[in-house]
């Protein structure tokens, strides 16, 4: 988070032109992957996103099975040209913690049970990054899992939010989260209304933390029914 | 084993009480020790109950980072040694070590507690590099904030090691102190039955669904969040728990900071 005299909000707008609780355009395509048991291919804005999902498939090492239930895998990974300098391949801290939150952020709506001693992965690949992939991996990963008939209890919709030049905003693009002063990405199953992934760094006041919270949790409703329309329209066809 | 354990904390909380006899909200018995190892430029030893860690800080001459050349550094590490606990083992750091490095550091870091641009020797060239280590010694549960609680107790008054690398400053000022201007706190609480508690131990981590850490600052401020666990929060609970968050923080900053 630094501020260096840029200004974000120009005349009431942002400046991409977007209000302060407008989202960046969202396309969902799902089922595009021909050897995974599920995918999807997510944009927001300028991040591209593909999530693949493999399973229940059996689980390797044997001994760190779960008798009663699948267990979930989640990698978050960025291709080396996604980003402006290039990232070195393979995992790195960033990518370690956001694997375990988005991971934590899909449990809750996953019904394990069905399929113990097994193992669902889901891959989720950053193509192209502006801020936000991690919660386009997750709605990506939510529709993969759906599209790879796991069986839920409902889709996981994510999203960001922030504060820049002092105003709480909605879905970050990568200039507002280097220059504003606080990113946090939340992550809900929209029909219940509860958070299952919830991460803030930067500076926030409670009062702003909760305005953002609203309009984080408004936003997600929003990406739900984007998500569920893709799934029914893609199941349609079929 | 793991059953009988969650039953067990469950049904204890679900009249009201827990393990160690504490009320949901409370803390156990905290001790700090500051600036005892010698060789850091910094450190402390937290003990929260039975949890200890140990933070050293050290300060290095190195690069800045290229968008920011006339800005100090901060780099945080967590080791999960394998004595601390039967869970850990040797190797690289694993998730649950990567995590707690990287919420320690976004406190330090959203709060602005550390003036980068203090440390800086030779603009694009040179500044100080504050490397805060997180070394677990015995894992009773809540680690996040014995180690934050540790990492700022570390970082007030670090003498900066100026004469070491021949960098002393010959004006005679004394601006070898590491400026420290705001003091956060992580408080991390668990769900468990629906109830909130407070710091929890190891076994009350292990039965609880989800949990949540909260890192505040002297003005109430909001400087870190992270939500864990195999479950979701409601909103409502998440606004308590950022209430109980600053409050708690508040007592734990007049206490040992």
């Amino acid at each position: 988070m630094k501020k260096e005299g840029i200004e974000l909000i120009k005349d009431g707008k942002r400046l991409d032109g977007r209000d302060f609780d407008e989202l960046r355009p969202i396309k969902i395509e799902v089922g595009v992957l021909k050897r995974a048991d599920g995918s999807c291919y997510f944009e927001l804005g300028d991040n591209k996103v593909i999530a693949a999902v493999y399973g229940p498939r059996e689980m390797h090492p044997r001994h760190a099975q779960d008798a009663k239930m699948a267990v979930l895998k989640y990698r978050y990974n960025m291709a080396p040209f996604s980003v402006d300098e290039r990232k070195r391949p393979g995992p790195d801290r960033r990518s370690v913690e956001i694997s375990k939150v988005s991971r934590e952020a899909l449990e809750p709506v996953i019904i394990k049970e069905f399929y113990p001693k097994t193992e669902i992965d889901v891959y989720v690949e950053i193509l192209q990054s502006d801020a936000g992939t991690r919660t386009a991996g997750i709605n990506a990963a939510s529709v993969a899992l759906a599209d790879a008939g796991i069986p839920m209890k409902d889709l996981v919709s994510s999203v960001a939010v922030g504060k820049i030049d002092g105003e709480v905003v909605l879905d970050l693009n990568a200039m507002e989260d280097n220059y504003g002063e606080a990113d946090m990405p939340i992550a809900m199953v929209a029909r219940r209304n509860t958070i299952t992934a919830l991460q803030m760094d930067g500076r926030m006041t409670k009062e702003e933390f909760d305005k953002g919270l609203k309009l984080a949790m408004n936003a997600c409703r929003q990406i739900y029914e984007l998500q569920r329309t893709a799934l029914i329209e893609r199941y349609s066809e079929m | 084993m793991d059953d009988v354990r969650r039953d067990y904390i469950y049904n204890l909380v679900k009249r009201g009480k827990r393990e160690d006899g504490r009320d949901f909200r409370d803390y156990r018995e905290i001790k700090v020790e500051k600036g005892i190892i010698k060789r850091a430029e910094g450190s402390a030893r937290v003990k929260i109950g039975n949890t200890e860690v140990l933070v050293g800080v050290k300060l290095e001459p190195g690069e800045p980072f290229p968008d920011s050349p006339d800005e100090g550094v901060i780099i945080t590490n967590a080791e999960l040694v394998p004595l601390a606990s039967p869970e850990f083992e040797p190797g690289p750091p694993n998730e649950d070590s990567v995590q707690l490095a990287r919420v320690v550091d976004r406190g330090i870091r959203g709060s602005e507690a550390i003036d980068l641009s203090k440390l800086c020797i030779e603009e694009g060239e040179k500044v100080w590099i504050v490397f805060i280590d997180i070394h677990v010694l015995d894992n009773d549960g809540n680690l996040v904030d014995a180690a934050a609680l540790g990492a700022i107790a570390a970082l007030l008054n670090i003498h900066i090691p100026a004469e070491r690398y021949g960098l002393s400053n010959s004006e005679g000022e004394d601006t070898n102190t590491l400026p420290i201007r705001d003091k956060p706190v992580a408080v991390t609480m668990v769900d468990v039955g629906g109830e909130i508690l407070v710091d929890p131990n190891y076994n009350e981590e292990k039965a609880a669904v989800s949990g949540l850490t909260v890192i505040t600052n002297t003005d109430g401020t909001i400087s870190g969040m992270q939500k864990y666990g195999r479950e979701g929060l409601a909103e409502d609970k998440i606004s308590e728990m950022v209430e109980i968050g600053i409050e708690k923080a508040d007592e734990l900053r007049r206490r040992f900071l």
